[in-house]
């Protein structure tokens, strides 16, 4: 039994330096450095109030705003608090029947032609924030009949809030859901 | 694939490969304790951890105190891990006032932190305090990549010593492992992700107004807090309206770059790394992934440099990196052409139901196949929602026994384990004795490699044939049909591989998958592990056996395409049935139309 006292105190080191010393240095250089990723980059209004995560996206339905993607996050769409996805498999009913109404609820607004996929298949955080571009496009319309605000108008003002992809080459380019709303409702 | 697709795929291999060798010559020098440029900081460090646990550095251990050592210390680690979930309510760091976790629960996930799996059947934003996170959980995916680490170092001096029965101290080999190579990535790795956006703090949960109010249906508990049910058995609900939400934080960077260099796979949230506070970036998801294959890679190349013939270790890393394209390669095509019953509906595009649309779609593929083809078991798309085929391919690289560059240590000691017996069949096949490393592989070696083989995959097929006649396994299934059983048998091939990812539909937190999961875990991790050790002891105690004429040269492209193939049809002859009735009756229902 020779090995117990090193299997003891190794555990107890280890996990004064692999779970003390560590996550403290690396939170006081990450507050140093990235004090506002590392606080959750959180978007403020002018009173410096925080209104929201740009990387946690929200829940919309109403038709002036730009809708995200569907949430399976629990209780209701893009809780923070229930992360996760549907986890349905793709031949199962009820899933196929969830598709199908988000289609039908969008053909109602009047779009016409094929629905990008972003747009109706739920994401694997229920938090996503971003929908495609061509997602974006399709909803102009809606918004801006809404808003009695010109098409062109709107347009400028999801180009302002797409990102293009990282370094020029890595990952989609997307649209910020919340910051474009927020940014809608800002607008004059 | 777009032009963008291609050039970040092709990038990101260039700088895995590129990485091979200068952290596998590092690990060599750290394993054989030479000086590094890391010396002069950490062997003072190094030096008081010994002294103060009374190790004493030049003491090597043969084969099967090597072995206890490891295992008390495990146990050991699995007592704290379990007394700190039991007593979670009473420990500090626990804004949230989380309550502790049932002792099944608890049981199930001190097991699965220790053995390197990290199957969560709880949800970390909910259950998990920050002391749970950064005091438990985050200490465990340091010490049980090390140790797999210094199983794989034992083994290879089992290959690369004569005549002696002495493979290395275990404590040093732990200790050097997470000093020197663990700690110092993650420390850089930590920051890095920061910068990306991955949150890093000790604050309370933040509350922020929803944009737009929701109105949603909340089901009705009782004073136990039980779902309250009506006369039909529907559960009772109430309409609330949610004007607020409550954001989780929390240390997440420090623990997700650990979760995935240690191939741990836990996540801090429930959603993983498609969270977009453990992964913001398309960047941070490339380097996520870097971090999963970055030890695995590069020990091949340790263990060329350590036995003295790094063209060694390149044949086994060529034979990884054909089996992870090929799985790309399948994973990409069927996600890529779309789900034909959405199609129907007019739906256009991939399939992306349980992905996010930050990575692209090739980034989310590979993120998959890194996965699961070591044991890191982190996921950044929901696998229970792949298509039938897409869905085979991580559960075949786990039941393939996790060689795709593999758990860091674990992967390749079940690597060397496969080219012991590819090396033992051809020796059959053309009536010589085999012998791999200059090592005459006898009775012995061949035992202990189809243990090390064959353990997990008899544990699944066990396991999941008893969960299909229990009625509490079946109830637990979200999705009907042939789905359903691709869950279970997903869930009991990722518990008894080490690797924690999940068809995460399964409702697992009940006690049977709990206890029957702690057992699968337990012996899919010991049981390889200590025949891995056992056939180390065997074969440091044999002479070497210069290679003739009549020797299979191992360090070539045939040998690497033989081992393939041995990897392949062991695989296929255990599993494919299994496989059969899950993921490819679903597959032909779907192309069916029901």
């Amino acid at each position: 039994m020779k090995e117990i006292r090193p299997a003891i105190l190794m555990l107890i080191l280890f996990t004064v330096i692999c779970g003390g010393i560590y996550p403290a240095v690396v939170t006081g250089v990450a507050y140093a450095l990235f004090p506002n990723q590392a606080k959750g980059s959180f978007i403020t209004d002018d009173k410096k109030h925080e209104i929201g995560s740009s990387l946690i996206g929200q829940p919309f339905s109403d038709a002036k705003y730009f809708w995200g993607r569907p949430s399976a996050s629990t209780d209701f769409g893009y809780n923070p608090m229930g992360s996760g996805g549907s986890n349905s498999g793709p031949t199962n009913p009820d899933f196929l029947k969830a598709v199908g109404d988000r289609v039908k609820a969008l053909r109602d607004t009047g779009v016409t032609g094929g629905i990008p996929a972003d747009l109706v298949e739920a994401s694997a955080s229920g938090l996503d924030p971003h929908i495609t571009p061509e997602s974006a496009a399709l909803q102009v319309a809606r918004v801006a009949k809404v808003r009695k605000i010109g098409e062109d108008e709107i347009r400028k003002v999801v180009a302002a809030h797409t990102e293009g992809r990282q370094l020029g080459f890595l990952g989609e380019p997307r649209v910020n859901v919340l910051e474009l709303n927020l940014a809608l409702d800002a607008h004059k | 694939m777009n032009s963008y697709e291609w050039l970040e795929t092709i990038l990101f291999f260039v700088v895995l490969l590129a990485l091979v060798k200068p952290l596998g010559a590092f690990m060599a020098k750290v394993y054989q304790g030479e000086r590094t440029f890391l010396s002069p900081v950490l062997v003072p460090c190094e030096n008081l951890v010994y002294r103060l646990c009374g190790v004493k550095r030049d003491e090597e251990m043969g084969w099967q105190r090597y072995a206890w050592a490891m295992v008390l210390f495990n146990l050991v680690l699995f007592a704290a891990l379990f007394a700190m979930l039991m007593l979670q309510h009473l420990l500090p760091l626990n804004p949230q006032k989380v309550p502790a976790f049932g002792w099944q629960l608890a049981l199930n996930t001190a097991i699965s932190f220790v053995t390197n799996t990290n199957w969560q059947a709880y949800s970390g934003e909910t259950a998990a305090s920050y002391f749970t996170q950064m005091v438990g959980l985050a200490v465990h995916n340091f010490v049980s990549a090390a140790t797999g680490m210094a199983v794989v170092i034992a083994l290879i001096r089992g290959f690369a010593r004569r005549r002696t029965s002495l493979l290395g101290n275990f404590w040093v080999d732990m200790t050097r492992g997470t000093l020197y190579i663990l700690l110092p990535i993650s420390v850089v790795g930590a920051l890095f992700l920061v910068s990306q956006g991955v949150i890093q703090n000790f604050g309370d949960y933040k509350t922020v107004p929803l944009v737009q109010a929701v109105t949603y249906d909340k089901p009705k508990l009782d004073a136990k807090g039980n779902a309250l049910k009506d006369a039909k058995g529907n559960p009772v609900t109430e309409s609330v309206t949610a004007k607020e939400v409550t954001i989780p934080m929390g240390p997440v960077a420090s623990q997700e770059v650990i979760k995935e260099l240690g191939t741990n796979g836990g996540g801090f949230f429930n959603a993983n790394s498609a969270h977009p506070f453990e992964n913001p970036t398309p960047l941070s998801h490339y380097f996520e992934i870097l971090l999963i294959l970055l030890i695995p890679g590069a020990l091949t190349y340790t263990f060329g440099v350590m036995v003295g013939n790094t063209r060694q270790g390149w044949a086994l890393l060529g034979v990884m990196l054909f089996i992870a394209l090929l799985s790309f390669g399948v994973l990409q095509g069927v996600e890529a052409s779309g789900n034909p019953l959405l199609a129907k509906l007019g739906v256009q595009g991939a399939n992306l139901e349980g992905k996010e649309l930050r990575f692209s779609l090739p980034g989310t593929n590979l993120f998959e196949v890194a996965t699961t083809g070591t044991s890191c078991g982190a996921v950044t798309a929901m696998h229970d929602s792949l298509t039938p085929l897409g869905g085979m391919i991580p559960l075949s690289l786990i039941l393939l026994g996790e060689v795709v560059f593999g758990g860091v240590g674990s992967g390749l000691y079940t690597m060397l384990a496969f080219a012991v017996i590819a090396v033992f069949v051809s020796g059959l096949m053309i009536g010589r004795t085999p012998e791999y490393l200059g090592k005459k592989i006898e009775v012995r070696e061949m035992w202990m490699s189809m243990v090390t083989i064959l353990a997990a995959g008899v544990v699944v097929l066990i396991t999941s044939g008893i969960a299909m006649i229990t009625p509490a396994a079946v109830s637990s299934m979200s999705n009907p049909g042939a789905h359903g059983l691709s869950q279970v048998l997903y869930a009991f091939a990722s518990m008894a591989n080490n690797n924690g990812s999940a068809f995460a539909g399964l409702n697992a937190n009940v006690d049977f998958f709990n206890l029957l999961g702690s057992l699968a875990m337990t012996v899919g991790r010991y049981l390889p592990a200590v025949a891995v050790l056992a056939m180390a002891g065997s074969l440091a105690g044999k002479k070497y056996v210069p290679p003739s004429l009549g020797t299979l040269p191992t360090d070539k492209a045939p040998f690497a395409i033989w081992l393939t193939l041995v990897i392949l049809i062991v695989g296929a002859l255990t599993f494919f049935p299994a496989l059969a009735l899950g993921p490819i009756v679903e597959h032909l229902t779907m192309l069916g139309g029901n």
